[in-house]
């Protein structure tokens, strides 16, 4: 875990270089709070609260939180949303292990419903005056339309929903200059570290290539697909994989594997499907960045997944010379 | 190099902490005070004791013959005095106790008549026999009959054969240094072994961090054809049988399947030393090497006579003082030894002295967290981490859907997991409460069937009752009602009373043939079907059961009559 931890450094570095330092005040009350509501869920339940807490699962969870949720959201809010991953979505289930859902993403799926314009509200690139920013974060002082704006996958959703406005992908895309070309400017480069990260803990050995390999390539394909038949209407595949949640949630969020498939195979289709929803959610539904969900209804699937493809065993296989089926 | 390798999933790479012990060749350990030599030292069935307390037995005389063909003869590994016939403790996780043969040696070490075998003329199955009542049992540490191993199987013919000189498990270098200083013996056996299953090829495979060892071997077949001497890649459990099998040959063997099904069968090198042995020297397996290492301060081998107290052997490494426990095996698949009293047996490759520098006791076992590590590291590609929620959960079933008994619970798991799961624990506890499971199962069934039986036996005795009343009793009142005539039946005639003698006879015959039939019919129709399936011997035995009854009611019958 303190390996995942680190893969994390270079991407929050990159996002204090374009975002200022309020990501690591978030980073640190996420820390805080799930480190109190672990020790607290600890003692109640009777574990040895300084072993379990030193294994560093319940910081994964606060950094993905933090991550995932805008740099200058309320600190009540990152605070509630990671007690709430903690308590509910990791303890009450039975604590590490036993989680069939992804704590993280609950706390971010939970959050988005109930509080979605405080979950929409990111800083534009260059609001990098901490005071400024803290104020937003602790005094609740509404952020200025200077300081926030729209992400470009929110931009491209609220545009594109609306048939009159007749806007195209490049329209929009083009309409801010903050979006840059690719996926949104800095956010291209937080992802490109996220990727550095992520290949680190590959090398590692601390995951395997399924997840993010067959993740974002079906994104890729789906939105290649769709955008080489309508560019105007559907985002091409560059920008659904650096924007948004796609490259942390490749690496560091759908390969959590106490909540995702443990088969390779099982691997494969858990994020394929997480894809899939990715970008269906951002192309047809409500919320700006489906990952949250893609990844919670996939973690529904993955009993049946996990059951519907094991391996076959040593000695076990068909087809083989000498391996006989019983 | 002729030979293609194959590649079996997963393993791990332990320090291998060979060096400790291959430096020095290998030494005989001395003859102890006492031996004891359990009786079953096989897979199979234990050997009928041969001897008796007070009997003088010599070096290789059988103390135990083997009980049917699957099991293996044992022998006196020295000359000396047979003390006792008793149970004692054996060297084995379960710390259960099974008969052995306690001997105080004479130290003169007189051997029986040896008898060498001309193996190039003897049939296959006088030698399987012969290597039987040797004792010759795979010496890898399954102990596993070898004759058995040698029988063709349904495939016909053995084609290729397997020698095992991988020894995969850190620490142990009992085969090393045998394949080091005894290579031509182990050819040797191989040739007989060859010759037994009429082999076309042999592949012997070393892993590769045996280089005097493969070295040695290929030195010595340098006249035999058609053996080949394959250095494997060395990771554990390379040495296990399938996975060797498997690497050199392609080919799996699953769970509760012989090689010899397969076409391949596999043998330890030691094994093919001791063939060797036994054949063209005509000593049975009374000895075998024992590596003795980990926190000792002279490690080395040890030529061990089989029954030799595992103390005596401590003894000549010197354990270092801060050792906490002993291994017996290596520190992947063997287990602690409760007690260091217990005698060496033919499974004992190794005796480790663990420390806790050098064996730290694994941390505290923390939850799963579905990291696949273990399945990455299964070399059986099992998903041991969905075995380790069955297993734990007791949902057997499941665990048995998974595969559970392929598991060969080489530790790899274990080794790898984050979360300290004594991973294999748990499947031995599925896999014994399972057996345990099928035990009860079968008791329960057989105590129903008792239960039933007697039902049916006490009902028909009762009907069987009711009807000699019934019978005696109309006679009765017959004899009352009619009493001119009396004992019509019995004595037909007064007055010819001379010759009354011969008749009465005779109808006294008719009507025991009578009432035999009328037994017979009557048994028959109430002949319960659940005594059928029982072993011979139980039918025997029901069946004299029967006689005797059957007897006894003819009694009852004949006059005079008793009250009954």
């Amino acid at each position: 875990m303190l390996k995942v931890l680190a893969a994390l450094i270079p991407g929050i570095a990159v996002y204090v270089w374009f975002f200022g330092a309020a990501i690591l005040v978030q980073i640190a009350l996420a820390s805080a709070a799930a480190l109190a509501g672990e020790a607290a869920m600890l003692k109640l339940r009777g574990k040895p609260v300084a072993l379990f807490l030193s294994d560093g699962s319940a910081l994964v969870t606060a950094w993905l939180i933090a991550l995932t949720f805008p740099p200058i959201a309320p600190w009540w809010l990152t605070v509630t949303a990671t007690l709430f991953a903690i308590v509910v979505a990791k303890h009450l289930y039975g604590g590490l292990g036993q989680n069939p859902f992804n704590p993280a993403m609950v706390a971010f799926a939970v959050s988005i419903v109930a509080f979605p314009a405080l979950m929409s509200q990111w800083p534009a690139v260059g609001f990098t005056d901490f005071t400024a920013q803290m104020a937003v974060v602790f005094k609740s002082q509404s952020a200025q339309d200077a300081v926030t704006m729209a992400t470009p996958l929110d931009a491209l959703r609220t545009s594109l929903h609306v048939p009159e406005a007749r806007a195209t992908v490049a329209g929009v895309l083009g309409s801010h200059a903050t979006f840059g070309n690719i996926g949104g400017k800095g956010w291209e480069w937080i992802a490109l570290a996220y990727l550095a990260g992520g290949l680190w803990l590959l090398q590692q050995r601390i995951i395997t290539w399924h997840v993010p390999v067959a993740f974002l390539a079906v994104l890729a394909l789906i939105a290649g697909g769709f955008s080489l038949a309508n560019p105007e209407r559907y985002a091409g595949p560059v920008f659904h994989v650096v924007t948004g949640g796609a490259m942390l949630g490749a690496f560091f969020i759908a390969t959590d594997p106490v909540s995702g498939a443990t088969t390779p195979r099982g691997k494969l289709i858990f994020a394929a499907g997480a894809a899939l929803l990715t970008w269906i959610i951002r192309s047809f539904g409500a919320y700006p960045d489906g990952m949250a969900f893609a990844v919670l209804l996939m973690n529904l699937c993955v009993p049946l997944i996990d059951m519907g493809t094991q391996p076959p065993v040593f000695g076990h296989k068909g087809g083989m010379k000498g391996g006989g089926r019983q | 190099m002729l030979a293609t390798l194959f590649k079996f999933e997963g393993g791990v790479k332990p320090d291998s902490h060979k060096d400790e012990s291959s430096q020095a060749p290998i030494a005989a350990a001395p003859v102890p005070a006492r031996l004891v030599v359990p009786l079953r030292q096989s897979a199979g069935n234990a050997p009928l004791p041969l001897v008796q307390p007070g009997q003088k037995v010599l070096k290789g005389e059988p103390i135990g013959a083997a009980d049917g063909s699957f099991s293996a003869a044992v022998h006196a590994p020295t000359s000396g005095t047979v003390l006792a016939l008793e149970p004692r403790t054996l060297p084995h996780p379960s710390g259960l106790s099974a008969a052995c043969v306690v001997i105080a040696p004479d130290g003169e070490e007189r051997w029986i008549e040896r008898a060498p075998l001309d193996w190039r003329s003897a049939s296959p199955e006088a030698l399987r026999d012969r290597l039987r009542d040797m004792g010759i049992v795979g010496l890898g540490g399954a102990t596993f009959p070898s004759h058995i191993k040698l029988k063709p199987g349904a495939a016909g013919r053995i084609e290729t054969l397997v020698i095992n000189g991988a020894e995969c498990e850190p620490w142990i270098t009992c085969d090393d240094r045998l394949m080091r200083e005894r290579a031509e013996g182990i050819v040797r056996g191989i040739d007989i072994l060859r010759h037994i299953v009429s082999a076309g090829r042999v592949l012997v495979g070393v892993e590769d961090n045996k280089p005097q060892a493969v070295a040695a071997l290929r030195a010595a077949i340098a006249q035999s054809h058609g053996i080949e001497v394959v250095p494997v890649p060395t990771r554990y459990p390379a040495g296990g049988e399938k996975q060797l099998i498997r690497v050199l040959t392609g080919i799996e063997i699953p769970y509760g399947r012989f090689g010899s099904e397969y076409g391949v069968q596999c043998f330890n090198v030691g094994t093919a030393y001791s063939v060797h042995r036994a054949i063209e020297i005509g000593e049975p397996l009374v000895s075998r090497i024992v590596t003795v290492s980990g926190n000792v301060a002279r490690p080395g081998n040890f030529e061990t006579l089989i029954g030799t107290p595992i103390d005596a052997l401590l003894a000549l490494v010197a354990p270092k003082a801060d050792t906490d426990r002993y291994i017996m095996g290596g520190p992947m698949m063997g287990f602690t030894l409760a007690r260091t009293d217990l005698p060496v047996t033919k499974a004992a490759n190794c005796i480790l002295a663990a420390s806790p520098a050098l064996f730290p006791r694994p941390g505290t076992e923390m939850p799963c967290i579905r990291c696949g590590a273990c399945t990455r590291a299964c070399p059986a590609e099992l998903q041991p981490h969905e075995l380790y929620w069955f297993a734990r959960s007791k949902n057997f079933g499941k665990a048995q859907e998974y595969h559970i008994f392929d598991c060969i619970e080489c530790g790899c798991c274990a080794y790898v997991c984050p979360s300290n799961i004594r991973l294999v624990d748990y499947y031995r506890f599925a896999k014994t409460s399972m057996r345990a499971l099928e035990r009860e199962k079968a008791a329960a069934d057989a105590a129903r069937q008792r239960f039933e039986f007697r039902n049916l036996r006490s009902e028909r005795e009762a009907k069987e009752k009711a009807e000699r009343l019934a019978a005696k009793t109309a006679a009765a009142r017959q004899a009352i009602a009619g009493g001119e005539k009396p004992a019509a039946a019995a004595m037909p005639a007064a007055p010819e009373q001379a010759q009354a003698l011969p008749q009465l006879d005779e109808a006294k015959k008719a009507l025991i043939a009578a009432a035999i039939t009328r037994a017979q019919a009557q048994k028959e129709g109430v002949q319960p079907k659940n005594i059928d399936n029982l072993a011979p011997e139980k039918q025997a035995e029901i069946r004299e059961i029967e006689a005797r009854r059957a007897q006894v009611r003819e009694l009852a019958k004949t006059p005079p009559e008793e009250p009954v």
